[in-house]
């Protein structure tokens, strides 16, 4: 399963792509791919944000789901979910809504 | 130090205000990204996994405490209350947004500061010894041929697209604290027999992917001939050096395929051409930069020895901290001082607001306002009377940063790894921070004496793990971590890169099998004078070979 993750243009932050919030700050409501043709969309999605230009490093990246949670596959990508793993007190992990260190 | 003149404020001025101005229309959408980011890397500006970065270049590691306020105050206002000095001697934000960097800019610009050239295929900021004008073994001081080199690099035309990065260092004393036969280029500055000052001149080291020993191909160049040379060496790599493979683009793979010798003849070529021509520095020139850099007038105190001596008596912790942490100044009556950027536990090189401006409170009080940075990401006070170590180490414990550990095992340099590096493979600062507490122990750390640990998160080895005495080197393999150590390397006058024991370890076997290497090292040493690198010199890998992995050998 793939979802679509950037770093917003003017800051920075890593976001994903949903469906209900646009680019949100955390993975959670990431939307999902289940197969090429949803990765297909939303790399398409990724190539707009980009071509008009909210968004920058536009990826779709592999995730699993654990106990209906977003995990990552890559511990790179768990890393921009959660922040730097030495310093709980900063990144999304930081704020009250995050999804877990890695 | 040196002083902007109204070219360098004007030039500074000016680049802010394009660079501003590039900012503001590529918020606008006025310009693409594969516009944009040439340009904002050209003006040290990073994406890293959770924000931008930015670089800030520190000269040859040296900064007044009005610029180190500043550092303090960048990182509060903008970022989030800390930075990170690195081993290229400058300071990175992690945090920054892309609309606040014009102001930033700004507010570096106005205490002589910027962070152009921290990026991209041109000549880095030049790098320096930190005990610069106070070592006891210096010939001379090595910085006014660094901001020669920074005035003639900054925006070189002809130098602004090489191949690759290209990085200088100068040292002034025979004790390379510079690590500059690391470098592209490296310097080390002597007198002849005749009294007059020139180089050594060692070129194509180099660390990352193939690391690489400098070979030095002149054993004397005259001061004044210092930027033909160099431009001449720059010719031939910017007309050699490969543009076709990145990992193959660095003057050291140029002057390994083309073998130093022939290196060389082709750089007195050019150098014949260019030796008596408008680059030959005129002796006033020298000496106008120099005294910018003129120490300042340490007026004797010799009521230090006796103030150090009752100090001693009172606080073990003192006596250990002088003893680890202060060294021989060139004035009998003053030292220098390593601020140990090593607490146990924490990141390496990472400092607070309030850490930076109490730092830059001290300098301006004990330490005639100077502050260095360390290539091994530690702050310097290089001029404090022995008379004023005491009240200075007592400032430090208030903030936390008096670890007595200079030079030893919990001294390590650590890149930022996978915690925010968009290159890195593996975590870095936490296996530092662990290995670090497993070594807390002053009385243990002392013990095993002498020992440059060093890791890098990546191929990249911004850490430096190839001349660590101990390197870890960090990778990723089936999608997890992996560590590789390296042992017997050094960054010093007798430089080596260091060789790989063997299989690698997990996140959860690093800091075990460093110990490990350790106490092997403890077994083998001859005495406590014999360095963990002497006795690796002296026995080789096979006994550390033999303690991390006979165990497995038999079970198989």
């Amino acid at each position: 399963m793939k979802i679509l993750t950037a770093n917003r243009l003017t800051d920075g932050e890593a976001v994903w792509f949903s469906t209900s919030k646009g680019w949100a700050e955390t993975i959670g409501d990431a939307e999902l791919a289940g197969d090429k043709e949803a990765e297909a969309h939303l790399q398409a999605i990724g190539d707009a944000a980009y071509a008009n230009n909210e968004v920058v490093d536009v990826n779709l990246i592999d995730v699993e789901l654990t106990d209906g949670a977003i995990v990552p596959s890559r511990l790179r990508e768990r890393i921009r979910a959660a922040g730097p793993t030495n310093r709980n007190d900063l990144g999304k992990q930081a704020r009250p809504d995050a999804g877990q260190a890695a | 130090m040196y002083r902007y003149d109204e070219f360098d404020h004007d030039f500074v001025k000016a680049r802010v205000a394009e660079f501003s101005d590039q900012v503001e229309r590529r918020l606008a959408g006025e310009i693409t990204e594969d516009q944009f980011k040439p340009l904002r890397l050209m003006n040290g500006v990073y994406l890293q996994l959770h924000a931008y970065m930015l670089r800030v270049a520190v000269p040859y590691g040296t900064l007044n405490s009005r610029q180190l306020r500043m550092l303090g105050h960048i990182a509060r206002k903008y970022d989030k209350g800390y930075g990170h000095f690195t081993t290229r001697q400058n300071i990175q934000y992690n945090w920054p947004a892309l609309s606040d960097i014009p102001a930033i800019l700004a507010d570096l610009a106005s205490v002589e500061m910027h962070a152009i050239q921290t990026s991209g295929n041109c000549i880095r900021n030049v790098t320096a010894d930190h005990f610069a004008g106070a070592a006891a073994d210096e010939v001379a001081d090595p910085r006014p041929y660094a901001e020669i080199l920074r005035q003639w690099s900054s925006v070189h035309p002809e130098f602004s697209y090489l191949p690759r990065k290209f990085k200088i260092a100068v040292t002034g004393a025979a004790r390379d604290r510079a690590a500059i036969q690391t470098h592209d280029i490296g310097l080390h500055l002597k007198k002849n027999d005749k009294g007059g000052l020139g180089f050594s001149v060692y070129v194509g080291g180099g660390q990352g992917r193939t690391p690489m020993v400098a070979k030095k191909i002149n054993d004397f160049l005259p001061e004044e001939d210092l930027l033909s040379y160099c431009t001449a060496i720059l010719r031939v790599y910017n007309l050699h050096g490969r543009r076709d493979n990145k990992y193959k683009a660095r003057i050291k793979i140029l002057v390994h395929e083309t073998g130093a010798e022939e290196f060389a003849r082709q750089v007195e070529a050019e150098f014949a051409a260019l030796k008596e021509g408008e680059l030959k520095l005129p002796d006033e020139d020298i000496r106008a930069i120099e005294r910018y850099f003129a120490p300042p007038a340490l007026a004797p105190r010799p009521e230090g020895d006796e103030a150090v001596r009752l100090a001693r008596l009172d606080s073990r912790d003192f006596s250990e901290w002088l003893d680890q942490n202060v060294v021989t100044h060139r004035h009998p009556d003053y030292a220098a001082v390593t601020i140990s950027l090593k607490g146990i536990g924490e990141a390496p090189g990472d400092a607070s607001d309030s850490q930076m401006e109490a730092i830059a409170d001290l300098a301006e009080k004990y330490a005639f306002d100077e502050i260095r940075v360390s290539h091994e990401q530690n702050l310097i006070l290089p001029h404090v009377a022995r008379a004023d170590l005491k009240a200075v180490y007592d400032a430090l414990v208030e903030i936390e940063l008096a670890t007595a550990n200079s030079n030893l095992i919990t001294d390590i340099i650590a890149c930022p790894g996978l915690d925010y590096c968009a290159l890195a493979n593996a975590r870095s600062i936490i296996v530092a921070q662990n290995i670090s507490k497993r070594f807390a122990s002053l009385e243990r750390q002392r013990d095993i004496g002498e020992l440059k640990l060093k890791i890098s998160g990546c191929i990249n080895a911004c850490g430096h793990h190839h001349v660590g005495h101990i390197g870890i080197l960090g990778v990723e393999k089936k999608g997890a971590e992996l560590y590789q150590v390296t042992l017997g390397g050094s960054g010093d006058e007798n430089t080596s890169v260091g060789e790989i024991v063997g299989r690698g370890f997990g996140p959860d076997e690093i800091t075990d099998a460093i110990e490990t290497v350790v106490e092997t090292y403890l077994r083998v040493r001859s005495d406590r004078s014999e360095t963990f690198l002497d006795a690796y010199r002296r026995v080789g890998q096979a006994p550390f070979k033999e303690a991390l992995y006979a165990g497995e050998a038999k079970a198989a």
